[in-house]
């Protein structure tokens, strides 16, 4: 009547679990949210947005031509006087309701996100659109208290401005820009990603829901070019841009001679620093966390994992035994932990860049997961044997890929985090408070974890040193971008 | 024929519950009877409120937030059923409004790092203070009330107040809202009755840690100094607030009134 | 990352019956007496008469008094009788007298023994005479294997659980348990990834495996699952086998036939369907 023991292990595969799509409602073909309403281009074009997991289009977009994106700053800076005569309350108000209709359709702008951007779904629904609401909660409770955020002083807003938003935190990164600046009483006109417009056009639906005032945000998806044409418009007050540092720096020299404020949140090659008398385990999660969540497509990625001499072999055991866990697959799946990689170019960079790293000399092992026939996907890559020299070490891959270094004492670990163009982020993993003090302020980076990776929080203020750029975002020092103080 | 209706009976709201005084007595107020307080329905309203306290302050800033903008919601939903007019209900509302979005900024305005002379890591920290005892004042029953009982929770206080004595109904329909928004029980507590047996109760309970004195009554308030001195209670004395204008014009200070500020030094070195 | 697995259809239908294979179903109450102890092993042995593809349990744990009737109850079933040990649950006694009662539930016929540490000693320091503790008992037990527990909500952090591991199984431990059910918590689900990385260290330095119970607040399918997940992920595959993993529970062996019933039929069941014993 009973089933005998089984003396040895089985091999428990977890079934696929797969977050319901059926409920999410997608138009076939999305105009440009400009003054209000969805337009169709006067002078661009229609694309197809691809799911990076299947290479199946999801749904049809606009993008934005030169007429288009006059347009969109004409409207904008007309609803401009509109929206700051408000009263400050009501700013907030508008920005509360948002904040609440994304919780409300949480579920679907996580699926659509992890469909249009191949994260996985685990990860957009417990992050990405929790913070993203997050932070419509925390800039709406600003609007009526600005002068506090600023030391007392006399505030006003900028005007326009022109956004433009990164494919790796689609929503989170369009949410990140327009709370402060609407906040503040500007009005914004937001271009996100050529491969990720999807949700910056819910929430587009979702100001609507809102009855925010026609022409106070702007939705003008496009590729580089229009980027590229969107901070040449000339009736724009302010830029604020999160992407390639390349890029960054087209748009730094492109606003030379003009009086338009930008910030700049830019690449990075943040080091990852491990002292032997960390807790190695949570450091081994922290590391994992660092490099492959969002399958190292973040800017503020631990790609360079610092490992004190002491313990390096240690370190690497235990990583690697952990990546071999790692599940590589389906964005849509729960149990997935590394996703798609964005799009062919993203794959095709990544690639590049391992290849030059085998070529230099330094030693790959990537887990062995099998792979989907379609879609772009890679496998998490550990390097050992790299020299601070080696372009794995210096340029950012932007992909699940870690380079491991090591060093003897503090002060040589401090030198080799610092020594790079880039400042955005930085790890500390030891157990000792006073050290852990130390070193963080030793540290050339805007963001420094201690003990921990990737906490964002909309009340921490975040940005970067050098060449990951200037400005912040986040707390009170994220309302300064968008005023004119005195 | 014309339809019976159901009376309403109102209760004092305690530990999120209702429930009638413990004296059994009550008052009447345009044909309804309201609760009587007496000092027992005081203690067991600060006993609740001290339970609610620490896990209240546990919550992240953010997570009250959501619930004083939920309590807005609630109180907008309700409006009419308020006894109170439309413009000073709404001014209840924004104020709820205000309030929800401080809860995570109070921290960064009003604390910091402090720059000390030698190699440690030294910070300033407003916590809240635990639990507040709330006089009400008179008129406006429902604005005044919350004007006080808004910033004593957004900045992570459990709250037990004495609703104004004259005209308790608006302060007991605030009850209601607020049993049905996400507010954990005992985080709010409003007791009915005589303003001068409750208040010295009160403000003579060792077991609060700031009363906020908002009935403009001069020797009232000279009385709960008095008796808030026997155990260093702290006390705010504040004229009753009369529109949206005045109860967000200096939230600091309110904010402040209700906060203790704790430092802790860490060495920075090897 | 592992909190947050996801269990479906298949993968959840093997993890429930892996997880009633694993479950030392428990009795140890004051009110405890023969009848309720063999009612409770007739249970142990057919948990669910009418999904016969549900294995028995693996083992049924009493107090020293009752093994006897256990031992006699479960005969021929293959499911093991289990006593707990040493002064259980507090360990407040002398090393004698704690040696007597293991002794005495040895011959009464345990098959398994569940000693605690004395926390007493942990937590002053004394970490020898907390192994020397351990070692004499493992003496007495001689083949038959020794569970150690380590009543983890009382040793205050996971540094200490994670030390007192390592000195159980230093000293011969068989399984390092979590609990005696008697305390505030039991096997959270960190309290359990702390000691399932103490069994991988400790095997990695020496070659030896050590077994872990999870007992107390392991009370429902979704927990018993995660913690599954948890042996998968620290330990491997092969650790899925009640020879290594055993859950210590008593109201959890229902929720989890109640959730094998929904894989089956696709509704939620009725407690009541199910006997307690």
């Amino acid at each position: 009547m009973t089933t005998p023991q089984t003396r040895t292990g089985i091999v428990w595969e977890y079934a696929p679990a797969p977050e319901s799509s059926a409920h999410v409602r997608l138009r076939g073909s999305y105009g440009l949210f400009i003054g209000g309403e969805f337009r169709d281009p006067l002078d661009g074009t229609r694309v197809a947005t691809v799911n990076p997991a299947t290479e199946e289009p999801i749904a049809e977009v606009a993008f934005a031509g030169p007429a288009d994106l006059r347009a969109a700053v004409e409207a904008a800076r007309a609803a401009q006087p509109g929206w700051a005569g408000l009263p400050a309350l009501d700013r907030g108000k508008y920005l509360f309701r948002i904040a609440r209709l994304i919780q409300e359709r949480a579920r679907e702008l996580a699926v659509v996100e992890s469909m249009d951007g191949g994260k996985p779904v685990r990860e957009s629904r417990d992050v990405d659109i929790p913070l993203a609401a997050a932070h419509f909660f925390h800039y709406a409770g600003w609007a009526d208290k600005l002068s506090y955020g600023v030391g007392g002083r006399e505030v006003a807003p900028l005007g326009v401005a022109a956004q433009i938003v990164p494919w790796n935190f689609p929503l989170l990164m369009a949410a990140w820009k327009l709370a402060p600046a609407l906040a503040c009483g500007n009005t914004a006109v937001l271009k996100p990603a050529e491969t990720t417009p999807l949700t910056a056009l819910l929430l587009a639906e979702i100001c609507q829901e809102a009855e925010l005032p026609e022409g106070v945000m702007a939705i003008v998806p496009g590729d580089g070019r229009t980027g590229a044409a969107l901070v040449r418009e000339p009736g724009i007050d302010k830029v604020a841009f999160t992407g390639s540092t390349a890029v960054g720096k087209d748009i730094q020299a492109a606003l030379a001679g003009r009086a338009v404020p930008l910030t700049l949140e830019l690449g990075g090659k943040s080091a990852n620093v491990v002292f032997e008398d960390a807790a190695l385990d949570q450091a081994v999660e922290g590391i994992v966390n660092g490099i492959f969540f969002n399958q190292g497509h973040v800017c503020c990625a631990g790609s360079r994992l610092l490992i004190q001499e002491s313990v390096a072999e240690q370190v690497i055991a235990k990583l690697w035994a952990r990546m071999g866990r790692l599940r590589v697959g389906d964005p849509l799946d729960k149990n997935t932990d590394v996703g798609a990689i964005n799009s062919r170019e993203q794959l095709e960079r990544i690639e590049e860049l391992v290849s030059a790293g085998e070529g230099e000399g330094a030693v790959r092992r990537s887990v062995a997961c099998e792979l989907p026939e379609r879609g772009y996907w890679f496998a998490p890559t550990l390097f050992t044997e790299v020299a601070p020299a080696h372009r794995i070490a210096v340029e950012e891959i932007f992909g699940p890929v870690v380079s491991v270094l090591t060093f003897r004492t503090q002060a040589e670990a401090i030198q080799k985090a610092n020594a790079s163009p880039y400042g955005l982020a930085a790890g500390v993993w030891t157990d000792k408070g006073a050290k852990a003090f130390e070193v963080a302020s030793a540290l050339q980076a805007g963001v420094v974890w201690q003990n921990t990776y990737n906490r964002f929080d909309p009340s921490a203020a975040f940005g970067g040193y050098k060449e990951s750029g200037f400005g912040r975002e986040g707390g009170p020092a994220g309302l300064r971008p968008y005023l004119r103080v005195s | 024929m014309s339809r019976l209706a159901v009376r309403k009976t109102y209760k004092l709201f305690v530990g999120g519950a209702f429930v009638r005084s413990e004296s059994g007595r009550y008052d009447t107020h345009h044909g309804f009877h309201v609760p009587r307080g007496s000092r027992k329905d005081v203690r067991d309203a600060v006993r609740a409120a001290r339970g609610a306290a620490g896990p209240w302050a546990a919550r992240t800033a953010y997570n009250r937030g959501q619930i004083l903008y939920r309590a807005a919601e609630a109180l907008e939903s309700r409006a009419a059923e308020i006894g109170a007019p439309a413009d000073e209900v709404e001014a209840s509302i924004d104020t709820f409004v205000h309030y929800a979005g401080w809860t995570d900024k109070l921290q960064p305005v009003l604390g910091g790092i402090n720059p000390v002379a030698a190699p440690f890591l030294s910070f300033s920290l407003p916590e809240p203070t635990g639990v507040v005892g709330v006089v009400a004042p008179e008129a406006p029953a429902l604005l005044g009330l919350v004007a006080e009982l808004a910033p004593s929770i957004a900045a992570g206080n459990a709250a037990v107040a004495i609703v104004s004595e004259s005209r308790p109904l608006p302060g007991l329909d605030l009850a209601e809202v607020l049993g049905v928004s996400d507010v954990p029980g005992g985080v709010v507590n409003l007791l009915s009755g005589r303003r001068g047996e409750l208040a010295p109760a009160l403000a003579g309970h060792h077991d609060l840690n700031a009363v906020v004195d908002a009935s403009g009554d001069p020797p009232l308030g000279a009385e709960i100094d008095r008796l808030a001195a026997e155990s260093v209670t702290r006390v705010r004395h504040a004229s009753p607030t009369t529109s949206y204008t005045d109860a967000v014009a200096d939230p600091l200070s309110r904010l402040e009134a209700v906060t203790e500020l704790k430092t802790a030094w860490h060495p920075v070195g090897a | 990352m592992l909190g947050k697995r996801s269990i479906k259809t298949t993968a959840k239908r093997q993890g429930i019956r892996l997880a009633v294979s694993m479950l030392d179903l428990t009795t140890l109450e004051g009110a405890d007496t023969p009848g309720k102890v063999r009612n409770l092993c007739a249970k142990a042995v057919c948990p669910a008469p009418t999904m016969p593809e549900v294995p028995s349990c693996a083992a049924v744990c009493v107090y020293p008094s009752l093994v006897g009737v256990a031992r006699e109850a479960l005969a021929g079933s293959g499911v093991r009788a289990a006593s707990v040990a040493t002064a259980f649950p507090s360990g407040q006694a002398s090393l004698e007298v704690k040696l007597r009662d293991a002794e005495e539930a040895l011959a009464a016929g345990a098959e398994e023994v569940d000693m605690v540490i004395s926390r007493e000693a942990f937590l002053a320091g004394e970490d020898t005479r907390v192994m020397e503790e351990i070692v004499r008992v493992k003496e007495a037990c001689g083949d038959t294997p020794l569970k150690v527990i380590l009543e983890t909500a009382e040793l205050g952090s996971y540094d200490h659980v994670r030390h007192a591991a390592m000195l159980a199984m230093e000293a011969g431990a068989d399984f390092i348990k979590t609990s005696t059910g008697k305390a505030a918590s039991g096997a959270t689900p960190g309290v359990t990834l702390v000691m399932l990385e103490a069994i991988r260290d400790y095997l990695d330095r020496t070659g030896r495996p050590v077994g872990m119970k999870a007992a107390g607040g392991v009370s429902n399918g979704k927990a018993a699952l995660h913690r599954l997940v948890l042996v998968k992920e620290t330990l491997g595959d092969e650790w899925l086998t009640p020879e290594r993993f055993r859950i210590g529970a008593s109201a959890l062996l229902n929720d989890l036939l109640m959730q094998y019933q929904k894989t089956q039929t696709g509704h939620y069941a009725r407690p009541d369907d199910f006997s307690r014993e």
